[in-house]
């Protein structure tokens, strides 16, 4: 009734990145188009040399809130007049703050693309910011924090930054910031971190799609040339650990249906020259569905409806975590699987087949990723806010292919420290504190959640 | 835009789609099962998607999670989905191993009972209900996934009961189910297959032919019960949740016209003008104006029998209390309801409509799902090109008897989500959220 025989791969077709050119507008604002004519869709992304890292001690979340306050009107519009002119032309602005960047996009019909581009054009160069918009944003944002107090994933990711960068550190803040730095924001801040930022020189525009570079480059000069001014922010250092040696935290949420696991530390920065034996390393680990920790947790155990791992890879060492959510009752048994695939993961190499599973995923899903306008400009954003070189997207593939079996060894003994993991749960005291106490990992350490 | 489309039917009955597109050398597998939680029988709520997760634990010549692992070993991405009307399974392979996603889903279409053992069940359960756990119990608002359609439909009524299925039932199933299912549904003559992307056209229906052609068709299923229902609600019903949530929370659904009818265009429009992006009357009327909520948004079910719903969901801001939320939506209904919209707020919609409907056919992936879903609801792939139209020929005076004929305070169904102890929760109090102490 079925066929047994399984078939033979084709002869594959070959791929290339899209091809991108790039210019400098008269007033030293970079601009990288790349033509891509599938459809008469084009995406335009603009990146700002600014994000979270230069909020600021005390400001945590005023480059979130500027990125926002961007779409609240310009000094020639309203924010509700400014929306509805993006939107008859079927587009929408949507802006937000990164840890090492501020980016700001929109996708439109080809046919729209040059109103729609001015309109871009004056949301960058003249905000507004007008004081009753920046209240308005404020307490959104406010009620976005006690939102998160109910929420059980999101507790746990920002527990978890709080828990292994060191106090002062930027990253053991949430990006968005705390309740009482956005108390603190005001319009005169926002205008300040704007003044301050967002200048031709610190703004790369991406555009991507069914434009041509010359049409491009004029347009863009006609829009942003006459803009002026300079950069004069500076970042400041954000990625201590908060501790060396391994730790565990509870955060105490009585009758939680689930326990929410983050285990991990502070990890490796972007540009650390092992990038690629750690991506596969972290595809093997938990990166992919048939990971060891995926298969060992979800397929063998049932523990969970899934387990994974990632590096957030940002300008300074982001934090490297395996994240899953576990029946309250196996709390402490997933933990201890997932600390044996680590110890597995750094003790021996990895079998040829699984190393080929992790490349061979890795590549071929490479044209995969780059279907679309938006992900093609996204690819080339983390090229330049990573400053990663010109032919990176034409040499990935190479770069994958090359990583070894003793690679992927000396990646996970030098970049997963199994004498300094940290082990954090939101879940349910009663269920899993003993457990977790019995583990004999470190001291059991109580989050405090507020009244 | 139009996109070209092939379509023919095997012997024994699969459905086939295709469409070409060479600009990269990548393909889409996308396979339509017509059967979703709406064909479960009473006291196994759940097991449709329960089942899905049973189709990547092999089959006859594929051994558990190989699926998984083949198509990854490929350089592919692939999954599976279930809703109240079907149950999809998908994969976007470079173009070189389209073979291989079509024999993988060949072999579990033609022999996935031979690899099916208790222990695969057991574990599938467990990781359901972890799936449960996840989605719908340890989630704020999470259980609106069951309580609005039950709100909605009547008790007997296919679309009533839970998809995610309850614990119990989850337990209750067996094996045998597995069979019974796998043979009613899992048919040739129950699916649509669709190919989009990177492959010649006569290699592609040759291997079409060689790896589902053996298959034998299936001897029916069961119909469903009676799915029409009458226009409107006949009155409001409302559910009050107390739930472990910081903030309040509204949707309100109103019965619309089922996905694909003639009447289906204006609804859609309608919840557009409604909730969707910033310049929606919602948004600029409750977040921007009066400040009384913190997000809004509007869609439809998209369900094509019976009814389908037209929800929007209200977020409040800390200050305003569960009735005033409530108060406020309806305010807005009543003013929709008795003035109607404006040539701008269609053209508004219909713009942004347009461009989602375009941007998304870049996707290999997004083109073959849409091709399996016009084919499994209506036989005809070819309406994927013209859905673009349908939109642009919705009027003014359309929507407007859409909105009298159907948001009255005869159709309105509330459910309201109020935070257990508000008073435990103010802006304030998170202030030493990570205060970390030794115990």
């Amino acid at each position: 009734m079925t066929i047994s025989v399984r078939p033979e791969a084709g002869a594959p077709r070959d791929y290339h990145f899209p091809r991108f050119e790039r210019r400098t507008l008269s007033n030293g604002m970079d601009l990288i188009v790349a033509p891509v004519t599938k459809l008469p869709v084009v995406t335009a992304l603009a990146i700002v040399n600014a994000g979270g890292t230069s909020d600021g001690p005390g400001k945590e979340g005023v480059a979130s809130l500027t990125a926002e306050a961007l779409r609240e009107g310009t000094t020639r519009r309203n924010g509700l007049d400014l929306a509805m002119e993006f939107e008859k032309l079927g587009t929408s602005l949507e802006a937000g703050a990164d840890w090492d960047s501020t980016v700001a996009s929109m996708t439109v019909l080809s046919e729209h693309f040059e109103k729609s581009l001015a309109l871009f054009g004056e949301v960058l160069t003249a905000p507004a910011f007008l004081a009753t918009d920046i209240d308005r944003l404020r307490a959104e944002r406010l009620a976005e924090r006690l939102q998160l107090l109910s929420e059980p994933r999101a507790l746990a990711d920002e527990s978890f930054a709080k828990f292994i960068y060191a106090r002062g550190s930027r990253y053991s803040e949430p990006l968005g910031g705390g309740t009482r730095s956005v108390s603190s924001i005001t319009s005169a801040d926002v205008t300040g971190f704007y003044r301050r930022n967002y200048s031709p020189d610190a703004v790369t525009m991406i555009l991507v799609g069914d434009i041509a570079v010359d049409k491009a480059a004029s347009l863009m000069e006609t829009i942003f040339g006459s803009w002026q001014g300079q950069r004069t922010a500076v970042r400041t250092p954000v990625d201590e650990p908060s501790r060396t040696t391994s730790a565990v935290s509870l955060v105490a949420k009585e009758d939680a249906a689930q326990s929410e696991l983050r285990i991990g530390h502070v990890g490796v920065e972007r540009t650390h020259p092992d990038y690629f034996g750690i991506v596969v390393m972290n595809a093997v680990l938990g990166g992919l569905f048939s990971s060891r920790i995926n298969l060992n947790l979800r397929e063998a155990h049932g523990y969970t409806y899934g387990a994974s791992s990632y590096y957030d890879w940002r300008r300074d060492a982001g934090p490297f975590v395996i994240s899953t959510a576990v029946q309250s009752e196996v709390t402490a048994e997933a933990i201890k699987e997932t600390l044996s695939e680590i110890d597995r993961m750094r003790s021996e190499e990895i079998p040829e087949d699984e190393l080929t599973l992790a490349t061979n995923y890795l590549d071929g899903v490479f044209p995969i990723r780059y279907e679309t306008t938006s992900a093609i400009a996204s690819a080339l954003a983390s090229m330049v806010i990573f400053g990663l070189p010109a032919d990176y997207y034409d040499t990935y593939r190479q770069k994958v292919r090359a990583v070894s079996t003793a690679d992927v060894l000396a990646a996970a003994k030098n970049h997963v420290n199994a004498d300094g993991l940290q082990v954090l749960v939101v879940g349910d005291p009663a269920i899993v504190r003993e457990p977790m106490e019995s583990l004999g990992i470190g001291p059991v350490m109580q989050a405090e959640m507020a009244e | 835009m139009q996109i070209p489309i092939e379509k023919f039917y095997l012997d024994n009955g699969l459905f086939v789609t295709l469409s070409e597109d060479r600009t990269a050398p990548i393909v889409a597998v996308n396979l339509w099962y017509h059967v979703g939680s709406a064909n479960e029988r009473p006291g196994r709520t759940g097991f449709a998607h329960l089942f899905e997760h049973m189709l990547f634990q092999g089959s006859q010549n594929v051994g558990a999670n190989e699926h998984f692992e083949l198509i990854q070993r490929a350089g592919g991405t692939l999954n599976g989905s279930t809703w109240l009307e079907r149950t999809n399974y998908f994969e976007t392979v470079p173009s070189n191993q389209l073979a291989l996603a079509l024999w993988l889903e060949a072999d579990r279409m033609g022999a996935l009972i031979p690899a099916m053992t208790q222990k695969k069940l057991d574990t599938q359960r467990d990781v359901v209900k972890n799936e449960r756990r996840w989605s719908v119990d340890n989630q704020p608002y999470g259980t609106w996934w069951e309580k609005l359609p039950q709100l909605a439909f009547p008790e007997a009524h296919p679309f009533h009961h839970s998809l995610i299925g309850s614990m119990e039932h989850l337990s209750e199933a067996s094996l045998t189910d597995v069979e019974e299912f796998f043979e009613t549904y899992y048919t040739p003559d129950n699916a649509v297959l669709s190919i989009a992307g990177d492959f010649d056209s006569v290699e592609a229906r040759d291997l079409v032919r060689k790896y589902f052609g053996p298959i034998p068709s299936g001897k029916g299923k069961p119909p469903l019960p009676a799915m029409e229902l009458p226009l409107t609600f006949g009155g409001s019903p409302r559910l009050v949740v107390e739930d472990d949530v910081s903030l309040p929370r509204m949707y309100m659904a109103f019965r619309s016209p089922v996905f694909g009818s003639d009447e289906y265009y204006a609804a859609s429009v309608c919840g557009a003008i409604l909730g969707m992006r910033r310049g929606s009357r919602l948004y600029r009327a409750l977040v921007r104006e009066r400040q009384v909520a913190a997000d809004v948004s509007a869609f439809t079910f998209d369900l094509s029998k019976g009814s389908d719903l037209l929800i929007v969901d209200v977020t409040a801001r800390p200050e305003t209390t569960p009735d005033q939320l409530e108060a406020e939506v309806g305010r807005e209904i009543d003013t929709m309801f008795s003035d109607g919209i404006t040539p701008e707020e269609l053209q508004r919609a219909v713009a942004l409509i347009q461009t989602d409907m375009i941007t998304s056919m870049q996707s290999a992936s997004d083109r073959a799902d849409k091709l399996s879903m016009f084919a499994t609801y209506f036989e005809n792939p070819d309406l994927v090109n013209e859905q673009a139209d349908k939109y642009r020929a919705v009027t003014v005076e359309q929507v407007n008897e859409f909105i009298r004929a159907r948001l009255g305070r005869d159709n309105r169904a509330v459910l309201l989500y109020v935070p257990k102890s508000r008073a435990d929760a103010s802006p304030e109090s998170e202030g030493n959220l990570a205060e970390v102490a030794a115990s």
